[in-house]
């Protein structure tokens, strides 16, 4: 989640005061991510030393700037917009080694791990169904929202479907046998 | 909420000895009066089956069938086939219109066949595809209409005159999903009507519909949701910059 490039894109918009941007941040985002104002004032600082936004000089403790984009703000703003996020190594996945370590775990069922977390995840995804069918009609910002996670959602319940079809076409290895070295073909993964 | 579907104790059994497969293998189910419930479990987890046996197309092996609190081992055949015409309605994936009829007598037909005049019937008829949003669509024939369309007059069929048990098979199944998004949220309308229904599925989304979700693996429930509970909201944490 980039807060100051959301900001650039505010006050791509026209100068803003900072409260204001506070405001437009959070009915933009759907609602669902709030914003102190103390993080706001503290990135349009930043924002303004890296000469991405500046503001009118006024004395006082800064909360009645003004603050508007500059042409260095603008440049860094359609280069993010167009800059996919960084997707290139997967995360260290808390569920995919709680699963990996679980294979070889004596008297513990894989299948039972699985199906505790499919019920979690589906839950959640019941949960947020239920918020976007009793949003307006018009509310398309926590549809969007809505509509990611429960994708994202949807991704893990996917893998635990067919991780679950895969341990059940091969037997699970016997437990406590871990292997004496990594398969040669095997490449060396290095997650982050 | 009075119950309207209950499943005690079914059990069903395909073939004999040693090729024997239990189906489903003693599986309780209630569902109440404008509760929807989703049933999720890989291929083979028994999943149509409990769908055929709820809607009296097959009979379970042991245990029992209740629509409204009516034991179906217990009708005369006629009584249950006169129940499956008036109160059980289907939805299936590849929507199941018959083609030589418009969307409005694919949705009347049941009716009719059970005894309503024509006339009786189309009101009825109309009155569901105005509730499924395609009356203007009445005497269009399937193939003239978009899959959403389809699966709209194939509710609105499953639902017409006193039918209030639903009961579908991956009904999104075909559709994309803008669709598929419109046809549950007018689903969740029809439950709102005291519609029960049970969903069939294998997609997390589509069951996220549903006030339950159970699980169904090798024929046995293993495991079943909440109905969603809680705060309004989609609760993230704060961002930090």
């Amino acid at each position: 989640m980039s807060v100051p490039h959301a900001l650039l894109a505010l006050l791509s918009e026209g100068p803003k005061y900072g409260l204001r941007l506070r405001q437009e941040f959070e009915v933009r985002t759907g609602e669902v991510w709030s914003l102190n104002v103390g993080q706001v004032y503290t990135t349009l600082q930043r924002l303004e030393r890296d000469g991405l936004v500046e503001s009118d000089e006024t004395d006082g403790d800064g909360q009645q700037k003004r603050y508007r984009i500059t042409e260095a703000g603008s440049g860094e703003l359609a280069h993010w917009l167009r800059t996919p996020p960084d997707t290139e190594l997967p995360p260290r996945d808390e569920l995919i080694i709680k699963v990996l370590v679980s294979l070889r775990l004596p008297g513990v069922d894989l299948h039972e791990i699985l199906q505790v977390h499919r019920r979690h995840f589906v839950e959640a995804m019941q949960h947020c169904t239920h918020i976007k069918s009793k949003a307006a009609d018009d509310d398309i910002e926590l549809a969007l929202v809505a509509d990611a996670e429960l994708f994202r959602l949807d991704a893990v319940v996917r893998w635990l479907d067919a991780a679950d079809a895969r341990l059940k076409r091969r037997p699970l290895p016997e437990p406590g046998v871990a292997e004496a070295a990594p398969r040669a073909t095997r490449k060396s993964t290095v997650w982050a | 909420m009075t119950a309207v579907i209950e499943l005690r104790g079914v059990t069903k059994v395909y073939g004999e000895g040693a090729s024997e497969v239990h189906a489903l293998d003693h599986v309780d189910l209630t569902v109440l009066s404008g509760e929807l419930v989703a049933v999720m479990g890989p291929s083979g987890s028994g999943k149509s089956t409990l769908l055929t046996i709820a809607g009296s197309l097959e009979d379970p092996s042991e245990g029992s069938v209740l629509i409204d609190g009516l034991a179906l081992a217990e009708m005369s055949r006629n009584d249950r086939a006169r129940m499956r015409r008036r109160s059980i309605g289907y939805v299936f994936q590849d929507f199941n219109l018959l083609a030589g009829l418009t969307a409005c007598e694919n949705v009347t037909l049941p009716l009719e066949l059970d005894g309503t005049s024509s006339k009786a019937a189309r009101v009825l008829g109309l009155e569901a595809l105005a509730a499924l949003g395609v009356a203007e669509h009445a005497a269009r024939f399937p193939d003239e209409l978009s899959g959403g369309e389809r699966q709209r007059v194939a509710i609105a069929r499953a639902l017409v005159g006193e039918r209030h048990v639903l009961l579908a098979d991956e009904p999104t199944g075909a559709l994309d999903s803008a669709n598929g998004e419109a046809v549950m949220r007018l689903l969740r309308k029809a439950m709102e009507r005291g519609v029960a229904g049970i969903i069939v599925t294998h997609d997390a989304r589509l069951a996220s519909w549903a006030d339950r979700v159970v699980f169904l693996r090798d024929g046995r429930v293993v495991d079943q949701t909440a109905a969603p509970v809680g705060p309004e909201s989609l609760l993230v944490p704060e961002p930090t910059t």
